[in-house]
């Protein structure tokens, strides 16, 4: 029982952040388009951005206020520069998929180079809120808790942010058909870069909440970009719910394979992914 | 093949421009200029991994991110049959071997994700080499107990020989491939795969094959650069840059034809020379970055691709098919 | 036995039901129309035929074998080969790589590179792009990049060829230039055809037999003469009797 509680609470615990950051690249590829292999690397800046920021006094949970804003307005001008020229410039939607995907890469390499030089490579960790909490018999830290908690609480709030205000709805407009939404005075360049931004900015605040719970550095990202990768998969290329959905599972997938073979939840994710990829390639939520 | 496009003017420039070149590279290492074989071999290795590269993704768009997952497998096929330490099989056997397991891994990736959009494709050669390296780091410290393996040397002279007969088959293959029907089927398949199914094309298993040759040519690299460092783990074998270079490389040169990727390969690889040994040695991922960046938004067709617009308009003509 | 014939087809995308247990037959030699008002489903159908989609339920049958589900490059392979409404021609290749690649893949039986290079020339030939041979295909006009279309479908040596709006687009001089091509492509090299048209001068005077569908669903059939007294097809598709064309 102890043991199915671990797993159960902890993979949903470690879920709650892969949730995050999966919504996070729903949003850049899903609507924007553009499949962003740097996305673990907003990750990275965001969680190292929090450590730097704790040195200078401040509390990590408080930094969310700092490192989502700075991402979203990294991710809005990347997006309305290099993306939306990229756009522009490419004949037809396949072209600029690759041609996105690959810039992408790029950005990873111009973005980790960078915070290497600035931080090198060694781990970085801090203590926060270390304290053990006690459910059913089973011990999590305090610091996973809260993690889960404002991550599902993002999530909500961009949910009610999508369903609700006319912004919201622009961008679930460009979501499934961006053409038609630019005729119906949709600001499509406006809207696709906004969606980026956000992409962007959740995964500024994974970082965060990542970085009170683990230690973190310079190369943490791309196995990230890899796990939201299967998760928006498991979800449906374009759900935001199901990539909501599909981080807890991923995570309580992980978790339990962690406890199995600590050394092969890569594996493990890919496995899934194959599976995905051999019955149900547009997932559980997809169109 | 249409012999009939093949006349005696062509013959000279096709053939003896590429001969000439070839024979004078590969009496490089007799000048005694051991710099320059170090060198050369750099220039050899990117052009393998750029050429072969290109003979899928260049032309069917599928653009593949594991480049550096099947010339790790290389690697590591050198590091359990040419061990520094123990017996070792003949390097030509290992190249094969390490050919062939490229080949049926691809063959495997490519047949469960070609199906399907190619995004899918992307996706799941991206993450590639962080399951393979996930995977023999979980070999060798669960099951192996060890980390890391010791490789034999081979002397400088012997990696750029064996680099150049590479290359030279690679570039060979890319060739017959490009000029055969399955080079017209896979640019068909770049420009519109739903209309090349519907002439008879079967696309999916055309993808496959063609990926999984492509592979074989990295694999084969993986193995000859492992005998020139003792010590290979697989934090070193797998490197994402190796993925990222052949694809940089690629559209900077231009992947409209055989010379395009070559090109590029030994201008970027004297380049990546040049920064590490410099000043800049640590911002060289930052500046190819921004230069594929760069290229992609301001030189989509490649060196190449730009050349041959300019060459046309030179000489006055309307725009003629960019490939055959 | 019919040359190709579907039963109870059906087919959906989502909610919308394209094509809802539609039953067709087309005979050897017999030139069928097929026309209904936008997203009745005729592309849907050509889809199912050539294997772009597969049915939901339904088979599809050609010259007696069962070919439902069958991959599309088997299904052209096996003689249906089909142009598109959006023309969907190799841009960067040249207008005789179009076609020759065909030939060499398309065809029911393996052909050399020295013929399948003929065989292209000829087609050429035969839809008037002679002169073009060697130019990009994306050099051509609309109505060149058609007739390319037609010489790549032809060159896979069909027996069934489908015709996805070839007029659209074209001008009267055009439009009167490709029923002439139409009927010789069946008088002279027996190949059957089914068109999809909305140019109902081409379709009364080309056809043999005219499906119509709507939402889906056949609602009519017969000859030409049928079709334009039906009270039906007339309340949803072709308005009143005097705009139906002249025979």
């Amino acid at each position: 029982m102890e043991l199915f509680l671990n797993v159960l609470i902890g993979g949903l615990l470690i879920g709650g952040v892969y949730s995050l950051i999966s919504m996070g690249l729903t949003l850049q590829y899903g609507v924007a388009k553009v499949f962003n292999i740097a996305h673990g690397e907003f990750m990275m800046v965001g969680a190292f951005l929090t450590f730097w920021l704790r040195e200078n006094g401040i509390d990590p949970l408080l930094t969310i206020v700092i490192t989502a804003p700075v991402l979203f307005i990294v991710g809005f001008i990347l997006y309305r520069t290099v993306f939306t020229t990229l756009r522009v410039k490419s004949p037809n939607p396949g072209v600029f998929e690759s041609n996105g995907m690959l810039a992408a890469f790029g950005l990873y390499f111009v973005v980790q180079n960078i915070a290497v030089l600035i931080w090198h490579s060694t781990p970085r960790s801090y203590s926060y809120l270390g304290g053990v909490v006690n459910i059913g018999g089973a011990l999590f830290i305090e610091n996973r808790i809260v993690a889960a908690i404002f991550a599902v609480v993002i999530g909500i709030v961009f949910y009610l942010f999508l369903a609700g205000t006319r912004t919201g709805k622009a961008i679930r407009a460009a979501a499934q058909d961006p053409a038609t939404a630019g005729l119906m005075g949709v600001n499509i360049n406006f809207v696709l870069a906004l969606c980026f931004a956000f992409g962007a900015a959740m995964a500024g605040m994974a970082g965060t909440l990542i970085s009170i719970c683990y230690p973190i550095y310079t190369t943490m990202g791309l196995g990230y970009t890899v796990i939201a990768t299967v998760v928006i998969t498991l979800g449906g290329l374009g759900s935001i719910p199901g990539s909501f959905i599909g981080g807890f599972l991923l995570g309580i997938i992980g978790t339990g394979v962690a406890y199995w073979q600590p050394g092969l939840s890569t594996a493990s994710y890919y496995v899934i992914f194959i599976i995905l990829l051999l019955i149900r390639p547009k997932g559980l939520m997809g169109t | 093949m249409d012999l009939s496009k093949i006349n005696r003017k062509n013959l000279g420039v096709n053939i003896g421009i590429p001969l000439a070149l070839l024979i004078i590279v590969g009496l490089l290492p007799l000048y005694g200029w051991d710099y320059g074989v170090t060198l050369f071999s750099n220039f050899l290795l990117y052009i393998i991994l750029t050429v072969s590269w290109v003979i899928f993704s260049g032309v069917t768009g599928y653009i593949s991110l594991a480049t550096a997952a099947f010339y790790g497998l290389g690697i590591y096929a050198a590091a359990i049959y040419f061990p520094l330490n123990g017996h070792a099989l003949p390097l030509i056997v290992i190249i094969l071997i390490a050919a062939a397991v490229s080949f049926v891994v691809a063959f495997i990736v490519g047949a469960i994700t070609l199906r399907l959009r190619g995004i899918y494709f992307a996706m799941f050669t991206f993450g590639l080499v962080l399951l393979v390296k996930e995977v023999i780091y979980y070999w060798e410290i669960v099951i192996q107990g060890t980390r890391g393996r010791m490789v034999a040397l081979e002397s400088n002279n012997a990696v750029f020989y064996y680099l150049l007969g590479i290359c030279v088959i690679a570039m060979l293959v890319s060739y017959f491939i490009r000029r055969s029907k399955y080079g017209l089927a896979l640019q068909s398949i770049g420009e519109n795969e739903e209309a090349a199914a519907h002439i008879g094309v079967n696309v999916t298993m055309t993808k496959i094959v063609t990926f999984a040759i492509s592979t074989a040519f990295m694999g084969a690299a993986g193995v000859i650069m492992a005998t020139k460092n003792t010590y290979v783990d697989p934090g070193t074998a797998f490197d994402p840059m190796i993925s990222f270079s052949p694809a940089l490389m690629a559209i900077f040169g231009g992947t409209g034809n055989v010379w395009g990727p070559a090109i590029g390969a030994v201008f970027f690889s004297y380049v990546q020379e040049l920064l590490q040994t410099g000043s800049l040695k640590d911002y060289y991922k930052l500046i190819f970055g921004a230069m594929l960046i760069g290229t992609i938004l301001y030189l989509p067709t490649g060196l190449t691709g730009l050349i041959q617009k300019l060459w046309k308009r030179f000489k006055g003509e309307k725009s003629a098919p960019i490939r055959g | 036995m019919h040359l190709l014939e579907g039963e109870k087809l059906t087919i959906n995308f989502g909610g919308l039901i394209a094509v809802n247990n539609v039953d067709f037959y087309v005979d050897e030699k017999e030139i069928l129309g097929l026309i209904g008002p936008n997203g009745a489903g005729k592309t849907t159908l050509f889809n199912l035929i050539s294997a772009t989609f597969k049915p939901k339920s339904g088979t599809i049958r050609f010259k007696g074998k069962d070919i439902t589900g069958m991959s599309t490059y088997k299904v052209c392979r096996l003689g249906i080969a089909r142009t598109f409404q959006t023309v969907k021609t190799f841009s960067n290749m040249s207008v005789l790589s179009n076609v020759r690649l065909a030939a060499l893949f398309g065809a029911p039986v393996k052909l050399s590179e020295a013929q399948a290079t003929k065989d292209a020339l000829e087609l050429l030939e035969f839809v008037g792009l002679s002169k073009n041979v060697n130019s990009p295909a994306r050099d051509l006009t609309l109505g060149n990049q058609k007739r390319l279309e037609v010489a790549r479908a032809l060159a896979t040596r069909p027996e069934l060829l489908l015709l996805d709006e070839l007029m659209a687009g074209l001008t009267h001089t055009e439009v009167a230039e490709a029923m002439e091509d139409i009927l010789q492509i069946r008088s002279e090299k027996g190949i059957t055809i089914i068109m999809i048209e909305h140019v109902m001068k081409a379709i009364m005077n080309v056809c043999d037999r005219i499906i119509v569908l709507n939402y889906g669903k056949k609602i009519a059939e017969g000859t030409p003469a049928e079709i334009v007294n039906s009270p039906t097809v007339i309340e949803v598709y072709l308005g009143e009797q005097s705009n139906a064309g002249n025979k």
